[in-house]
């Protein structure tokens, strides 16, 4: 794929899209919590990736983590720009801690989603069947025709992955991607 | 599953005898002496996403921030091995052993099968989510009360639920995708250009497989009834959503191996749309054996725009027992990229090349517009299965697809006329030679004015031979064109002669197909 976007291959940058808009634009909502600015933040980032193809280091990272913490970043940047703007219209008397906050809260939640979408498909099956369909363990068990016990731990090891989204904490200098490279 | 195995057994909870509507075996517990047997009961579920009791998510953040994110792809393997669910023979941690191993070493003596401490422990995560009876979460209730690292674990799980949470889940605006895609090409353009006759098929495409992306395997299995007009009267086939598709994979098919790509359907398949769609189907009856009938139509069954959703964009599916309707997706996505992919780099040339539909051809770029209809056509057919809303192409991609349906018309008109079902016509037809016209108008965006000769394929349509005027909207017409409406009930502003425009109704309805 990164090969065919150097190239400069107009279907390869749809096919780019059609993988990864919907990751993108609902990252980027996570944060922002406007459609808009979403779409917005979708352009910024597929502009990136198609003017940069280079950038993006396989090594480090996979082409869906690489994305997601352009996203992430954009969106954060544009969070910060838009509470500066508001905060210098007196519109809002947001303190810098408040901002801060926010934009805590809004990366967590972001990286949760991040978290469900890359989990192994197995524990998110169960997560979404005990929540999204709300059938407790057994149901589920039944449905992913799997054991109640490994129904019961498909649950917690997918909880147990999703609340590690709580534990980075975001720096300001440098906000923290979803799977950034390490 | 990739991951560890089937743990073992891990106490009287073991699946042996699985069934939903099985009562839960693990029972309350016993009460500890010093409650002097007042044991609270079951307690009530707790609404999704209510916090427990007994911690503040302030306590726990800063108990629990230990470990670093571990979003990429995260193995389960590898994530927390710390915190992996006992397994079998896996004593209990240190510092829980006291209580738990306590109870299970009183129940042992009495009899009566009680939750050990890592039975508890591997409940944490369905008790976090109220995906365990009411019994259940009252043991683990009480569990919590005794049991610290429980404790903490619990209350880590119940805040993770907390993110599930999404207030809003919007789809993509569908017009979004040409607005990112202009402004990339604007800021670095293409060196290797999709053709401007396959920008349709690329919108359209993509736009169903968004409308699919995140069906659940009910819709998938939800019955489509393909309506189509076969020259003569109103045809009516029974599918379900994935059959729909599976047809769209073989009759894109068509085009695919005319550019050099396998066939889906493998070598030696039929030629015709309607004889490739049958054989897939015979080949596939998973699709249409599932169908419900009679009434049995879900209705309803894809939760509105905006409706509250997990996190989760793509529902799952990939590890569902029994087979996966939504499975023909891919293959359907992926022959649509290699053949976009595939008429990028051929070259200008490429666009005249013959496309056989077994009784007729098309060349490349014409077939490709066709695809583009049928794929707009049977996404609309899909949305109303599911009961979701499907919007018209783009206006310059839909004026492209009439335009497609105009030029069809006059060798339509022609095959009628040689199967006895249109008037004769009234000049004889010669190459060249001005021909009676009809003046047809589409009213919306997208549509347009277009000249249809009427005697001849090969005559010249000429304006000053004008016979009738018919008027239609926009949807109207494609619904024409698809097949949906009986010509004779169209809704059509006409003008002039009757039997002309009659003729051209008729003529355009039989452009449909399956």
């Amino acid at each position: 794929m990164q090969q065919r976007l150097a190239r400069g291959e107009a279907a390869a940058l749809g096919e780019l899209y059609d993988r990864f808009a919907s990751l993108v634009h609902h990252l980027a909502y996570r944060v922002l919590g406007e459609e808009e600015a979403a779409d917005r933040v979708t352009r910024d980032v597929f502009a990136h990736v198609w003017e940069n193809p280079g950038s993006f280091n396989p090594k480090q990272s996979s082409l869906r983590s690489w994305i997601a913490a352009l996203t992430h970043r954009q969106a954060v940047h544009r969070l910060r720009q838009s509470t500066a703007v508001s905060v210098d219209e007196g519109a809002d008397e947001a303190s810098p801690a408040d901002v801060e906050l926010k934009i805590r809260h809004a990366s967590a939640a972001a990286r949760a989603d991040y978290i469900v979408t890359a989990m192994p498909a197995p524990l998110r099956d169960a997560l979404e069947l005990a929540y999204r369909e709300r059938r407790d363990y057994r149901e589920a068990a039944a449905a992913l025709g799997v054991t109640e016990d490994e129904a019961r731990r498909r649950l917690r090891l997918g909880l147990q992955l999703l609340s590690t989204a709580h534990d980075a904490a975001p720096r300001a200098s440098s906000p923290p991607g979803p799977g950034r490279a390490r | 599953m990739s991951g560890p195995g089937e743990p073992g057994r891990t106490g009287p909870d073991d699946s042996d005898a699985p069934g939903p509507a099985r009562r839960p075996r693990i029972p309350a517990p016993r009460p500890p002496a010093e409650d002097g047997g007042h044991w609270p009961g079951p307690a009530p579920a707790r609404p999704r996403g209510v916090p427990a009791q007994g911690g503040s998510p302030e306590a726990a953040e800063a108990d629990t921030r230990h470990t670093e994110s571990e979003t990429d792809a995260p193995n389960p393997t590898t994530a927390r091995p710390d915190e992996e669910p006992a397994a079998a023979g896996t004593p209990p941690e240190p510092g829980a052993r006291g209580e738990a191993g306590g109870v299970s070493a009183e129940s042992d003596l009495t009899g009566t099968p009680a939750p050990s401490h890592h039975v508890l422990k591997s409940m944490l995560g369905a008790w976090a989510l109220a995906a365990c009876s009411a019994e259940e979460i009252a043991v683990v209730d009480h569990h919590l009360n005794q049991c610290p690292t429980c404790a903490e674990e619990a209350v880590r799980l119940r805040r993770a639920v907390g993110l599930l949470h999404v207030e809003e889940n919007l789809d993509l605006n569908p017009q979004l995708r040409s607005r990112v895609l202009a402004g990339c090409l604007g800021r670095r353009p293409a060196r290797i250009p999709v053709p401007e006759w396959a920008a349709p098929y690329d919108a359209e495409a993509a736009r169903l497989d968004a409308l699919i992306g995140d069906m659940g395997e009910a819709e998938w299995r939800a019955p489509v009834a393909l309506r189509w007009f076969d020259g003569e009267r109103a045809r009516l086939r029974d599918t379900t959503v994935a059959g729909v598709i599976g047809h769209l994979l073989t009759v894109d098919g068509i085009v695919a191996t005319a550019v050099g790509l396998p066939d889906p359907l493998g070598p030696g398949a039929p030629t015709g749309p309607l004889a490739r769609t049958e054989a897939y189907w015979r080949a596939e009856p998973a699709h249409v054996a599932q169908l419900t009938r009679h009434g049995e139509r879900p209705h309803g069954v894809r939760p509105p725009r905006a409706a509250s959703r997990p996190a989760t964009p793509r529902p799952p599916e990939s590890s569902r027992a029994g087979p996966r309707p939504g499975a023909i997706r891919g293959p359907w996505r992926e022959q649509g990229h290699a053949l976009l992919r595939t008429v990028s780099f051929a070259g200008r040339g490429i666009s005249q090349l013959s496309v056989p539909y077994g009784e007729f051809a098309l060349p490349l770029r014409d077939a490709l517009l066709d695809r583009a209809f049928e794929c707009w056509v049977h996404g609309v057919d899909i949305a109303e299965a599911v009961s979701y809303p499907y919007r018209p192409p783009a206006a310059a991609h839909l004026n492209l697809m009439i335009d497609l349906c105009a030029r069809l018309l006059p060798r339509a008109l022609a095959e009628r006329r040689q199967a006895g079902l249109a008037s004769p016509p009234r000049h004889l037809g010669r190459a060249g030679v001005p021909s009676r016209s009809l003046h047809l108008e589409v009213e919306g965006h997208g549509g347009g004015h277009w000249c249809i000769a009427l005697d001849s394929p090969t005559a010249t349509a000429s304006p000053d031979e004008q016979v009738a005027h018919l008027v239609l909207d926009r949807e109207e017409f494609c619904r024409l064109v698809a097949g949906h409406v009986p010509p004779l009930d169209v809704v059509a502003g006409q003008l002039g002669d009757p039997e002309a425009i009659r003729d051209v109704l008729y003529a355009t309805a039989s452009l449909s197909r399956l």
